[in-house]
């Protein structure tokens, strides 16, 4: 192993950020960003399906058959995407149902598949744990500013996390007398919005 | 909700590509080539029909009296998975024209969330059987023609000057904003 734990862990903040650099997993990136706390949540929820499969993963890859390694990667996600639907039910209910239909999409989620079968079936228990943590935090982040971008503009609000009895965040940034721009929390503006920090991103990294 | 609601609803208002976001990575990644995009256009109706036909046999008949709802994620991937391979092989047999078409985006489709998406979105609303069937077909045809017109755009861009931070999946993402802005006006129909 070329690479130490922690070249493991930081490639997938910057380096290999999922959905910046290699476009994969789109649909929650697009779907739940209309606020912050949704795409911490979405970000939280696939860190810990793409931590537990990878680490499950790694743990059996001597002993699953290469010919139907995809068949089992996807059961071994799927469970713990319904590990992580009961667990939302019982403690984040109200962003459960924010969420909806996206939590069950995890398991299509290409990264989390894509991990699995690019970093976890090759490599040991505690780098896959390292790379899943990395990747994990990489996509929440980039949930995170993408949310960040389109509720400040689109609802002039940054609500990080929501409690039942108090809210965390900044309620109306520009002040009251700022007209949101609601283009952004609609369907349209998540496409706008992504497309433009793609470009942002690639402007960066072109230096 | 009428059939006619649904239908127009399922293909313009909440099409699945751009007003639920479901099924974003074949569409920005098939999209670049005509060919490509009604290639995987045609295999995503044929599949998504199946599959949300299918999927709802399963949950109605098999998971709600036994009491395994929690399980839909785990039997709708398996079904899902194991119905692709099943038209692949079928096809390959049978119909080896329609095959050839198909081609790579068969297997594609296992890991499409619009199909998943749409199993669940059914199940979830609690349509009947004719229901899910007409809107699983709306679902499809919608997104058979946002993947279309955008794939059309698309091979136009390639001739524009765009500045090179923007080439590609950014000016692509940007294009589908505005198609999406375009599907929005469809909103006042139902």
């Amino acid at each position: 192993m070329a690479k130490t734990l922690t070249q493991e862990f930081t490639k997938g903040l910057w380096e290999e950020i999922a959905p910046f650099r290699l476009v994969l997993g789109l649909c929650p990136v697009l779907g739940v960003t209309t606020t912050v706390e949704n795409g911490i949540g979405m970000g939280l929820a696939t860190t810990f399906v793409l931590v537990f499969s990878n680490i499950l993963v790694a743990s059996l890859r001597n002993i699953i058959p290469a010919k139907v390694r995809i068949a089992c990667f996807i059961i071994i996600i799927a469970t713990f995407v319904v590990v992580t639907e009961l667990l939302m039910q019982a403690f984040t209910y109200p962003l459960f149902l924010k969420l909806g239909v996206f939590i069950p999409l995890i398991v299509v989620n290409c990264i989390v598949l894509g991990r699995a079968e690019a970093f976890a079936y090759k490599n040991n228990i505690t780098l896959s744990i390292a790379d899943g943590l990395g990747i994990g935090i990489g996509f929440t982040l980039s949930l995170a500013a993408l949310g960040a971008l389109r509720e400040l503009f689109g609802a002039n609000n940054l609500t990080i996390w929501t409690t039942p009895t108090s809210v965390f965040g900044v309620q109306q940034v520009f002040g009251a007398n700022f007209e949101p721009f609601t283009f952004m929390v609609q369907a349209p503006g998540a496409f706008v919005c992504l497309g433009l920090m793609l470009c942002v991103m690639n402007l960066m990294g072109s230096k | 909700m009428g059939y006619m609601e649904i239908i127009i609803g399922g293909i313009f208002v909440n099409n699945i590509l751009l007003a639920q976001f479901l099924g974003n990575c074949p569409f920005l990644g098939t999209s670049k080539k005509m060919e490509t995009a009604v290639g995987m256009a045609m295999a995503v109706v044929f599949v998504l029909v199946l599959a949300g036909v299918i999927t709802w046999l399963i949950y109605a008949f098999f998971l709600v009296p036994y009491k395994l709802v929690y399980m839909r994620t785990i039997a709708f991937i398996l079904v899902i998975a194991s119905l692709v391979q099943f038209v692949e092989m079928f096809l390959k047999k049978s119909i080896p024209a329609l095959y050839a078409g198909l081609g790579i985006f068969l297997p594609l489709i296992t890991t499409n969330c619009a199909v998943f998406g749409a199993c669940i979105l059914n199940v979830d609303k609690e349509l009947n059987f004719m229901k899910t069937l007409v809107q699983s077909t709306a679902y499809a045809v919608g997104f058979g023609l946002a993947l279309i017109l955008f794939a059309g755009v698309r091979e136009r861009i390639i001739l524009a000057r765009v500045p090179k931070p923007l080439q590609d999946t950014s000016i692509g993402l940007v294009v589908a904003g505005i198609l999406s802005l375009t599907f929005y006006a469809f909103k006042g129909m139902i």
